[in-house]
């Protein structure tokens, strides 16, 4: 885990829908540094997904500048797909490709993109499987599996691809309550091991304990930030106390 | 008592008269020979007009789903300026193709536009091919457009540029889900081949008109034809069927 040196930096982010109408994200400043779990929380349709989907131009920012790993991906020059495969990224629904097996789910980007040998592709695939315990699935398709289990495939799936940051949009809000823990015990071990992960969730639990930094968004406006247990334990912002006082009664 | 006598004569006449038409059309002559070499061309026309108009049709539904998809988001510049281009024709394509009828487009094939060809088969698969492409563009495109947007943004997010994700990505889903459609478009095609005599080739309708000119009895070879189309259609109904459940009980 390198110290503190700053992978994301985000300026002025702004993203309108409808020519203006809809301002979902309205100017955000922040930071994302190498081995941080910044855990981003806020009522519905306060911008969260938005946000994370503009980091890796999911969404094309209506302003403001992203800077990852010193290049600015907002420019037009820059080819996104290079660095879209540095950041990886995990669904609310998952979204395997259902036409291909786990393991060709996994070892299909290595292999065309990173240009892999398949061995070599399938040998990563396999050892990831092995680490979230579903290597005995490699041969099922996406629809013979639980949710629980897609969504490990899911966070296996990007980290096939080496990345240097992972994304993660409400990666248990789909699931039935009792898969939400094995999902949430592999990100948490993948932050152990100093992923830096960007996490949208309604789980608090999870932010207060993985979490190295909350984030507070309302209205397209990122309202508060700090460590779980100053977000936590005396919020500041009248939003954030109202918007605690709602998720944790 | 005479009446049953009458009847058994009569249905001997009958049958007599009906084996009699049956020689003279099939037997007399080779006449059957028509019927085989029409069918062999009916289906020579049809298998490869598909494979034209399937081409074709998946590159314009792709043409016409990435218009859909991405004009709104992307940039000003020449890739933008092509892609409308390319849009416009296609539609162009699609309303000619459908606006007008089939015999009228393979008799302006055949007689203006190839018109020094004499290899009628060929501009009879173009015809049927160009015909067909635009039907199936339109099955394709819905094809696309009816995968999940989370899968065009999951290969997006692994870093597959567009086409990249189209080919590996949601083609092959949206060619599973439009497949028995597709094998749809075959049997009406192969239906409206029927209309290649129009352009002196001799196909199967043709073949049984030919042998009706040549015995001046209607009956025997237009209901042969009849069943033959019939039991193709049949047997490739059945087939789609079967090919339907099968996709259906995969992967699901
Ligand atoms: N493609 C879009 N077109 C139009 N409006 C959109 C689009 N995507 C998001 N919005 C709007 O932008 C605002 C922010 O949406 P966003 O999905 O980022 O919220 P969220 O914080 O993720 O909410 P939730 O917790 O419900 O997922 C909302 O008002 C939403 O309706
Ligand atoms: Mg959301």
């Amino acid at each position: 885990m390198s110290g503190n040196d700053v992978l994301i930096r985000v300026e002025g982010l702004q993203k309108w829908f409808k020519g203006g109408e809809i301002k979902a994200l309205d100017g955000i400043d922040c930071e994302i540094r190498r081995g941080e779990v910044v855990v981003v929380i806020g009522p519905s349709g306060s911008g969260k997904s938005t946000f994370l989907r503009c980091l890796n131009l999911l969404e094309h920012p209506t302003g403001g500048t992203i800077t990852f790993d010193g290049v600015d991906i907002t420019d037009p020059r820059v080819d996104i797909n290079r660095h879209r495969q540095k950041m990886g990224m995990v669904f609310q629904h998952f979204n395997l490709f259902p036409h291909m097996t786990i393991l060709e789910n996994m070892t299909l980007a290595p292999m065309k993109l990173l240009k892999k040998s398949r061995e070599e592709a399938e040998q990563k695939a396999m050892a990831l499987l092995e680490r979230v315990g579903l290597a005995d699935r490699s041969g099922a398709y996406p629809s013979q599996l639980s949710g629980g289990q897609k969504q490990r495939i899911a966070i296996v799936r990007a980290l096939c691809m080496d990345p240097e940051v992972m994304l993660f949009d409400e990666p248990t809000s789909a699931l039935d309550p009792e898969m939400v823990g094995e999902v949430l015990e592999v990100m948490k071990e993948l932050a152990r091991e100093g992923m830096t992960m960007a996490v949208v969730t309604h789980e608090m639990g999870f932010a207060r304990e993985v979490g190295t930094r909350v984030l507070f968004m309302d209205e397209g406006k990122l309202l508060e930030q700090g460590t779980p247990a100053a977000l936590f334990g005396s919020p500041q912002n009248p939003r954030l106390k109202d918007f605690l006082g709602k998720v944790l009664q | 008592m005479g009446w049953f006598t009458q009847l058994q004569a009569n249905l001997a006449g009958w049958f007599a008269d009906l084996k009699a038409e049956f020689v003279l059309n099939f037997i007399e002559e080779d006449r059957w020979r028509f019927l085989v070499t029409g069918l062999g061309n009916t289906l020579r026309i049809t298998f490869f007009a598909v494979l034209l108009g399937i081409a074709l049709g998946v590159v314009v539904a792709i043409v016409r789903a990435s218009y859909d998809k991405t004009i709104q988001e992307m940039r000003p510049g020449p890739g933008r300026f092509l892609l409308k281009l390319g849009n416009f024709v296609c539609k162009i394509y699609l309303t000619v193709i459908r606006g007008t009828p089939v015999v009228v487009q393979l008799m302006i094939m055949y007689y203006i536009i190839f018109a020094t060809s004499r290899n009628s088969l060929m501009v009879a698969v173009l015809a049927f091919g160009i015909n067909s492409g635009a039907y199936v563009a339109e099955i394709f495109r819905s094809g696309i457009m009816s995968i999940d947007p989370g899968q065009f943004e999951a290969g997006r997010s692994l870093g597959f540029n567009y086409v990249q994700t189209m080919r590996y990505i949601i083609i092959p889903q949206a060619f599973k889900n439009v497949l028995p459609a597709l094998a749809n478009e075959f049997i009406v095609l192969l239906k409206e081949t029927s209309v290649a005599g129009y352009v002196t080739i001799r196909d199967l309708t043709m073949g049984g008109d030919i042998i009706r000119s040549g015995t001046y009895s209607a009956f025997m070879p237009l209901i042969a034809v009849a069943l033959i189309y019939l039991t193709l259609v049949i047997f490739f109904t059945w087939l789609v069927g079967k090919l339907e459940r099968r996709l259906r009980s995969s992967e699901r």
